[in-house]
């Protein structure tokens, strides 16, 4: 295989992983029946955190240093943790808001996603376009040599290492594990949860909680490599959205959000590439206005939004043999937790 | 394991929902709760359950007190409860609702769950598969799964609620037989809470009575099997009296003359998802009552929607006063006084978040800027009419069902030609629906015709002038209702078309 587009693939790859996480923690926090709308916002702001406490970690206070030869080790483990804090603190702020003081999740969500924006670029002002410490890349010992795999997927950095582990492992606990079920029934019906003896409330702060910190990881993962360093207006605005759109997109599932996110960055790709050597098919230089390539994207959300919604998908799925059937009803039942945006109480 | 409850206790605000009561529930027997909306019967169980906490009084089991703080507790000590509506998730299994809530390690054991399900399903002669899609199955069956699951978690009290509402006559079978066979077999206590007199007749050992609140009395049932009517029939007229404090009288059917045919299906033919109806005719004239039985979702809904614009029809016409309204809008219907009331009062009927008056105003306003005071007024004086227990600011959904029915009754047309209205008097307790009765024949003397459908053979045959009954599409037509028995609607309703 040709070993340019083995590279092209393994970008796909890396380029999606901070969506890759931000979407499997905003899985994690809808299962549990609660929206957190603020990931744009909260994305913009563990970036800027994450940024600044790796930087600042590495190379002290003064942002005029440029000693690279400091060891970023520390820097950039120590950014993670606080971007993940930071991103759990946000989360916070919905769970209170919405469990406490049941107020609207929507709402609240709105108002945290333009309001950390800002406060990103407030706060991040001076560390903005200065060099910091960047995720290095980490070849898996022995699969980076499996072909077309090792090329593609484990020839990385850590953080897309994590994506991976991050994603089967939210699968695994989601549909094999008994407090996984408990996990989808608090987003599912609360109710039944309750007289199962969950702490549905409970439950949902731990959910929207460690969601959150996934984002802050999210966060970091741009401003320490994919989209090195602080950029006015920020180098992922919009991704947020995009990250909420995957998990629509994706039905709650955490394969299918992954694919999703992964398809995403290769339309993105393909039309960046569109964008810079022009399309030509046979020799033939086609002209084309790139601009509707970004649109691509979201006609697809579309697409996949009406399939699931006219009840196509579940009148293929009858279509199959029962055993396959039932193997498939998991991964492509696209309904939304029946819970979610709700607040329960015990009457 | 015998349970006491000994001096409840539970008031809502001013409403003394349990009212001192004591009752006794020995092991093996199967004890019905027996009274009408509101009689506290929900409220007792919730408590026994563990749903709800008593504001005083004892729960003894096995004549030590104890206290429960969620349903959890109470399941512990070996009650269970099967809500009305099964507390599951749908978006699970049989066997990963069977599996969650037991007290498995984060891996469950996959294997050995199937199999307890599998060995407890076939053990009451229910039909569960373990990997069938929650979400896509029947009432009856997530009632059964219910009752495995709780009986797998060893529960030795089984409280039921109102357990045969939305269930066929067939699955009725299985589960009573089920109940049956664990009360008398297993030594299980079963509670049934109900207000059908038939369901606790036939299933039950004995009858507890609430009304208001209180326990007012107690009955033995006779032994399974008994078939003397007479014997029945008394039973029948005891409980009734202890449920309502008086015996029912017996309905009058008014002598309106019938007029002039209002409405007209000519050979219609009509189709959803999950069934078809062909060449259905009716012509219904001014005065007159049909009633339309069947089971759920027969087709009944399908046809009373067709015939006001709400359906649409695949063939064939529905006249109205002779002028072709096929497959016109429900507005032109409902310009020509054709209104429809649907059986989800909340979800179709009313619009909760608005308050009476808005809903007065919808209906009633035709201008573009509304005069408040006066449709305030105005709604305050048809409240008292309606004796709607409620005030016109608040909102609909605060009230209780008896009087969202009785708003909606204020909210019709004075005169309408011809009202569809489907299970009119659902979950209303026998006084309201009686109200409501009496609301809807008078308009019926104004001219007005009716067409409804209900779940109850007692009001079809008291109330319709003909009834049509529906069984998976097909229709049958019951003209001589004074002649017709018990048996023959069964029979029908059951798809038994040749017996008759």
């Amino acid at each position: 295989m040709n070993v340019e587009f083995l590279n092209t693939l393994a970008s796909v790859v890396a380029n999606a992983t901070p969506l890759v996480i931000a979407s499997i923690g905003e899985t994690i926090t809808e299962r549990a029946g609660v929206i957190n709308l603020s990931l744009n916002g909260s994305l913009i702001v563990t970036a800027m955190a994450g940024f600044i406490a790796a930087r600042v970690i590495s190379f002290g206070v003064d942002v005029d240093a440029i000693d690279m030869i400091a060891s970023a080790e520390a820097g950039l483990i120590g950014g993670v943790l606080v971007a993940m804090l930071v991103g759990a603190l946000v989360a916070l702020i919905i769970a209170l808001s919405s469990i406490e003081l049941r107020l609207d999740q929507v709402t609240v969500g709105f108002i945290l996603t333009l309001l950390m924006a800002d406060l990103a670029q407030f706060l991040g002002q001076e560390y903005t376009r200065i060099p910091g410490p960047v995720v290095p890349k980490w070849p898996v010992p022995l699969l980076q040599d499996l072909p077309l795999l090792g090329p593609v997927f484990f020839q990385q950095n850590v953080l897309v290492y994590l994506s991976y582990i991050l994603v089967i492992g939210l699968w695994f606990w989601l549909f094999r594990t008994r407090p996984g079920m408990a996990h989808r029934a608090i987003g599912e019906r609360p109710e039944a949860a309750y007289a199962r003896g969950t702490n549905v409330n409970r439950l949902r702060y731990v959910y929207v909680v460690l969601g959150g910190a996934l984002v802050g990881v999210a966060g970091a993962a741009y401003s320490l490599h994919f989209k090195p360093g602080l950029s006015n207006p920020p180098a992922m605005q919009g991704d947020g959205w995009i990250a909420l759109a995957i998990v629509i997109f994706g039905g709650w599932h955490p394969f299918r959000v992954v694919l999703g996110a992964w398809l995403f960055a290769a339309l993105r790709a393909v039309s960046s590439d569109i964008q810079k050597n022009g399309l030509s098919v046979l020799g033939q230089t086609i002209e084309f206005n790139f601009v509707l390539l970004n649109g691509l994207p979201w006609l697809m959300l579309i697409v996949t939004l009406l399939l699931v919604s006219s009840g196509a998908i579940e009148r293929l799925l009858l279509l199959l043999p029962g055993p396959v059937q039932r193997r498939m009803r998991s991964v492509l039942r696209s309904d939304p937790p029946r819970a979610i945006g709700t607040t329960f109480e015990v009457d | 394991m015998d349970i006491e409850l000994r001096n409840i206790h539970k008031r809502f605000g001013p409403v003394h929902a349990n009212n001192d009561i004591s009752v006794v529930f020995p092991a093996g027997r199967i004890t019905g709760i027996l009274g009408e909306n509101g009689a506290g019967k929900s409220t007792l169980m919730k408590i026994l359950s563990g749903y709800q906490p008593a504001d005083r009084g004892d729960i003894l089991v096995d004549g030590e007190a104890s206290r429960f703080s969620s349903p959890e507790d109470a399941i512990e000590e070996g009650i269970g409860m099967l809500q009305q509506d099964p507390l599951d998730v749908g978006a699970f299994t049989t066997l990963e609702n069977f599996v969650y809530g037991r007290p498995e390690r984060v891996l469950p054991d996959w294997q050995a769950a199937r199999k307890d399900l599998e060995e407890a399903s076939a053990h009451l002669g229910f039909d569960l598969e373990a990997e069938a899609p929650v979400e896509r199955m029947s009432i009856a069956l997530r009632q059964q799964l219910e009752i495995v699951r709780l009986l797998a978690l060893g529960v030795k009290a089984l409280i039921l609620d109102e357990p045969t509402t939305g269930i066929s006559a067939e699955q009725k079978q299985t589960l009573f037989a089920a109940l049956q066979q664990l009360a008398h077999r297993d030594g299980v206590i079963i509670l049934l809470v109900s207000h059908k007199l038939e369901d606790v007749i036939t299933l039950c050992d004995k009858v507890v009575v609430l009304r208001d609140g209180r326990r007012i009395g107690e009955e033995d049932m006779p032994a399974p099997g008994e078939t003397d009517p007479a014997t029945l029939e008394k039973i029948k007229s005891q409980l009734v009296h202890l449920m309502f404090g008086q015996e029912l009288g017996p309905h009058v059917r008014l002598d309106v003359p019938l007029d002039k045919v209002v409405l007209q299906l000519d050979n219609l033919n009509l189709r959803d998802r999950r069934l078809q109806i062909e060449n259905l005719n009716l012509s219904l004239r001014q005065g007159e009552v049909v009633g339309l039985a069947g089971l759920d979702n027969s087709g009944q809904g399908l046809t009373m929607r067709a015939i006001c614009g709400l359906e649409s029809v695949s063939s064939g016409r529905v006249l109205l006063e002779g002028e072709d309204m096929t497959n016109r809008s429900y507005r032109s219907f409902l310009h020509r006084g054709v209104v429809f009331g649907a059986a989800g009062r909340l979800e179709e009927g009313l619009i909760a978040g608005l308050t009476l008056t808005e809903h007065m105003a919808l209906v009633r306003s035709e201008r573009a800027v509304l005069d408040w005071p006066a449709l305030e007024s105005y709604t305050r004086d048809s409240l008292k009419h309606y004796d709607v227990r409620g005030e016109a600011e608040d909102r609909i959904e605060q009230l209780s069902g008896g009087n969202q029915q009785r708003v909606l009754m204020a909210l019709l047309p004075a005169n309408p030609q011809l009202l569809i209205l489907e299970q009119p008097t659902r979950g209303l307790d026998v006084e309201s629906a009686r109200w409501i009765w009496q609301q809807l024949l008078e308009r019926r003397e104004g001219g007005t015709a009716i067409l409804f459908s209900s779940a109850e053979l007692d009001e079809l045959v008291a109330y319709s002038d003909r009834i049509l009954v529906f069984h998976a599409g097909r229709v049958h037509e019951v003209s001589d209702v004074a002649a017709t028995t018990i048996d023959e609607l069964g029979y029908l309703i059951g798809g038994e078309f040749k017996q008759v």
